[in-house]
């Protein structure tokens, strides 16, 4: 897709990412996607604070969380969005190669926190909290899963944008797609703050 | 597991329909092979990113499940014909209902409707096509596959039996065994996915791709009303993806949202399934809306009266549409007070939708009436949509509620306005944009006779219900006693769903009649319209929809460049334009994604037990030879 209609006019301040009819619909349609993300997650926190006291006979979540270690999965996600916006500002100068420095610190950022997460897991379930402990842990494990797999969606899509850069240059067309992963990347980033304050610290006062 | 629980056996019916489904097969692949056409098929149809192709065969999917549903519906009506009927087991009716719900909400009224949109949204606001024409191929392919997995259900594995509503813990392992709940489960998580994708696109479509002129508020209605829709779309889907999502996992992977044990809690799943289900209802009835608004102002030859009150409507009624779903089960005993507020905001709604069945007398009120078939399906709209919509004020009302709870009153109210509204409406948009979409209108008489006899028989069919209901006969019984003294209600009830189906079926005879001999059309302006899709050529205007985009002073575009003399289609000066190319990787996707919601179907364990089998028979038929 590379035609222009005559009567849009591209000023030279117009970011590389919307210089194209095609990237501007797609980054207006990823927004709308991620409105549709936002009804997704907040159904999911929707059952999870309704089911938050129905732990059964399972494990209690007082019992098992360890704020540390989930101050430091924060800790981490946080630094990578950092280092995401730090890859759109230099894309934004141009600097092809310190953009894909940038992406790949985000990439391996991101996969510290899903190592971090795994680990979590794994010690909860080795405890007794598996998913099907109680409609709390059920609950809980499908909030924090779906958030794990859209960090996983997003760290192998960020490979695959770095592959398109790397073999075809920064145009108008890889220029979007960096941008609308950035996007997404961000979207998480404020997914994991709620979860963050709604499902861990929560915890410290009820 | 073993083949014979494999595939549904032993049922009369069933084997009746595997043979025809068999026969059917062989049938379709020997004449495409004997006429040449699979490479017609797969290079015009299958890969085509065109929205009007797209939109086309959205349409004829609809109309195959709408046939589906309807047999559904006519079997139900026999078995209930007299008292004590034979004709349907109490497993079979359920499994009817559910599929007849099913299919009827999700693969006949939405895929008819995001047809018609296919069809006219980009003609309506002058774009080439949909913003992404890709995705958009992507959405129709999942939300057939999606359809082909649910009905598969039918003669593999056996048929979903909770309810279209699919309560728990009704629709849990333990009351619904077998991987008939699955194929519900994952043949709407399939098609859910294209109809989030759709929602997308038109939302862009509409808000980047209007030609020249065309401002929000001199949009026609129906594109209005599309994107209202796509944007209830968006926030009302993802609510079922998760629900589903949770009860695919309650059911195959043994979590607790939904049991009874455990910590679950099953009004969990009603309360999100009506989250979105509410919503749904307005996203087959709001561009129902659009369609009667066009038909009305270009039949009454009157611009649309109260063109701002109506789109203020449609927006309050998707705000509106988020905030009543307790309506659905007053009875759960949420308590008097959420039971209020639910009911005051129920009848709310009631409202806007009032506002805009007057804006639509008011056009009327002094028009030039002219009485063609896609306005008669309207005039019979008005009046029937509002027997639907005063008994859903009655319904609204808590306290009365309790009396006509999952009662027939309630069957025969959705069936108001749900047929009087988004049927009428599916079957007045096919007739009022089949020349732009064939190159010929459907022939006049035939279709004057499908109307009244449409019509009429919904009227026998469903009045009658009402009374039903009141006389305290429940929804979703297989069959009744004589004491009881529901047989002639039901009787004549019966009567009037045959004479639907004779309807339809002279739908369908009238469009083989209109493909024969009825007159071509040499313009575009078959019904002299006042929007800008009657000012391109018709017969399936060119691939790029209009030569030169038109551009636009005012409401009903097209009307005023004819007041105007301007000729639209006249070219001063050629510009490039780009086309998207036809791709076969939605096609590929889907079908990818059918296997894999397949493999999910079949319970885990019970899925190794028959590949076990499978290698056993391997294994035995080579140590027979």
């Amino acid at each position: 897709m590379k035609f222009e209609p005559e009567e849009v006019k591209i000023s030279e301040n117009t970011p590389l990412e919307y210089q194209s009819q095609s990237g501007r619909f797609n980054i207006l349609g990823f927004w709308i996607f991620l409105g549709a993300e936002v009804a997704l997650f907040s159904t999911l926190f929707g059952t999870y604070f309704v089911l938050i006291n129905r732990t059964a006979s399972a494990v209690q979540p007082q019992e098992l969380i360890d704020l540390g270690l989930v101050l430091m999965m924060t800790l981490v996600l946080l630094t990578c969005s950092f280092t995401c916006g730090l890859a759109v500002h230099e894309m934004r100068l141009n600097q092809k190669k310190r953009m894909i420095g940038w992406l790949a610190v985000t990439i391996t950022l991101g996969a510290v926190f899903l190592g971090l997460e795994i680990y979590e897991f794994v010690h909860y379930v080795s405890e007794g909290a598996t998913l099907s402990a109680s409609a709390y842990w059920s609950s809980f494990f499908l909030l924090l899963g779906t958030h794990g797999l859209h960090v996983a969606i997003g760290i192998i899509w960020f490979i695959f944008i770095i592959i398109q850069v790397v073999m075809r240059d920064l145009n108008t067309i890889s220029a979007s797609k960096v941008f609308i992963g950035s996007l997404y990347w961000h979207f998480l980033d404020v997914v994991w703050i709620f979860i963050f304050t709604g499902v861990y610290l929560l915890r410290l006062v009820i | 597991m073993s083949w014979d629980e494999f595939i549904v056996t032993g049922d009369p019916f069933i084997l009746a329909a595997q043979i025809s489904i068999v026969i059917t097969t062989i049938v379709i692949v020997f004449g495409l092979t004997y006429f040449k056409k699979w490479g017609y098929l797969w290079n015009e149809w299958i890969t085509t990113v065109d929205h009007r192709k797209i939109g086309i065969m959205y349409i004829i999917a609809a109309i195959l499940m709408l046939f589906r549903g309807g047999v559904d519906a006519l079997m139900m009506r026999t078995q209930l014909a007299t008292p004590n009927m034979q004709f349907l087991d109490a497993q079979n009716y359920n499994e009817i209902f559910t599929t007849h719900g099913t299919i009827m909400i999700i693969f006949m009224a939405m895929p008819f409707l995001i047809g018609l949109m296919n069809v006219a949204v980009p003609l309506q606001i002058g774009a080439r096509d949909l913003a992404f024409p890709f995705l958009n191929s992507l959405s129709f392919w999942t939300f057939f596959m999606g359809a082909m997995l649910f009905n598969l259900s039918f003669v593999i594995g056996g048929s979903p039996d909770a309810g279209w509503s699919a309560y728990m813990p009704l629709a849990s392992n333990d009351l619904s065994p077998g991987p008939g709940q699955n194929f519900y489960l994952l043949g709407l998580q399939l098609s859910g996915i294209g109809t989030l994708a759709t929602g997308i696109n038109f939302i862009v479509t509409i808000l980047r791709m209007r030609t020249k002129g065309m401002t929000l508020m001199r949009m026609p209605m129906f594109t209005w009303t599309a994107l209202i829709t796509s944007v209830i779309i968006i926030f009302a889907f993802p609510i079922l993806t998760v629900a589903l999502a949770m009860q695919t996992f309650d059911r195959l992977w043994d979590t607790a949202f939904f049991t009874l044990q455990d910590g679950g809690m099953p009004m969990l799943w009603a309360n999100l399934f009506w989250l979105w289900g509410h919503p749904e209802v307005y996203i087959v009835i709001l561009p129902a809306f659009g369609i009667f608004s066009e038909i009305i102002s270009t039949f009454a030859r009157k611009r649309l009266f109260g063109y701002t009150a109506m789109v203020i409507s449609i927006v309050a009624i998707s705000g509106l549409s988020f905030v009543v779903w307790v309506h659905h089960f007053f009875t759960m005993g949420a308590g008097a007070m959420v039971n209020s507020v639910f009911s005051i905001t129920t009848m709310a709604i009631a409202v806007p939708t009032g506002v805009k069945i007057f804006n639509w007398l008011a056009t009327l009120h002094k028009g030039k009436i002219r009485f063609s078939v896609p306005m008669i399906w309207t005039l019979g709209f008005i009046p029937n949509f509002t027997i639907g919509g005063v008994t859903g004020v009655m319904l609204a009302m808590a306290a009365a509620d309790y009396q006509y709870h999952n009662t027939y009153f309630l069957v025969s109210h959705f069936h108001y306005v749900l047929i009087a509204g988004t049927v009428f409406s599916c079957f007045a948009g096919l007739i009022y944009w089949y020349p732009k979409m064939f190159g010929h209108k459907l022939n006049e008489r035939i279709g004057r006779w499908v109307f009244w006899i449409f019509m009429i028989g919904f009227n026998i069919t469903f009045f009658p219900q009402y009374f039903l209901g009141l006389d305290g006969m429940p929804r979703r019984v297989y069959t009744y006693i004589p004491e009881e003294g529901w047989f002639s209600l039901n009787f004549i009830s019966t009567i009037g769903a045959f004479m639907m189906g004779i309807g339809f079926a002279l739908l369908i005879y009238n469009i083989y009649y209109s493909f024969r001999y009825e007159q071509r059309e040499t313009t575009g302006d078959s019904w002299n319209g006042r929007t800008l899709e009657w000012s391109t050529s018709s017969a399936i205007p060119p691939h790029y929809n209009f030569a030169k985009l038109p551009k636009v002073s005012g409401q009903d575009a097209f009307w005023e460049m004819k007041q105007l003399g301007e000729d639209t289609n006249e070219i001063k000066q050629y510009e490039k334009i780009h086309m998207p190319n036809n791709s076969a990787n939605p096609f590929v996707m889907s079908v990818f994604l059918f296997i894999a919601s397949f493999e999910l179907v079949f319970p885990m364990v019970d899925y190794c037990d028959f590949r076990v089998d499978w290698n056993t028979c391997m294994y035995d038929s080579k140590v027979v030879y």
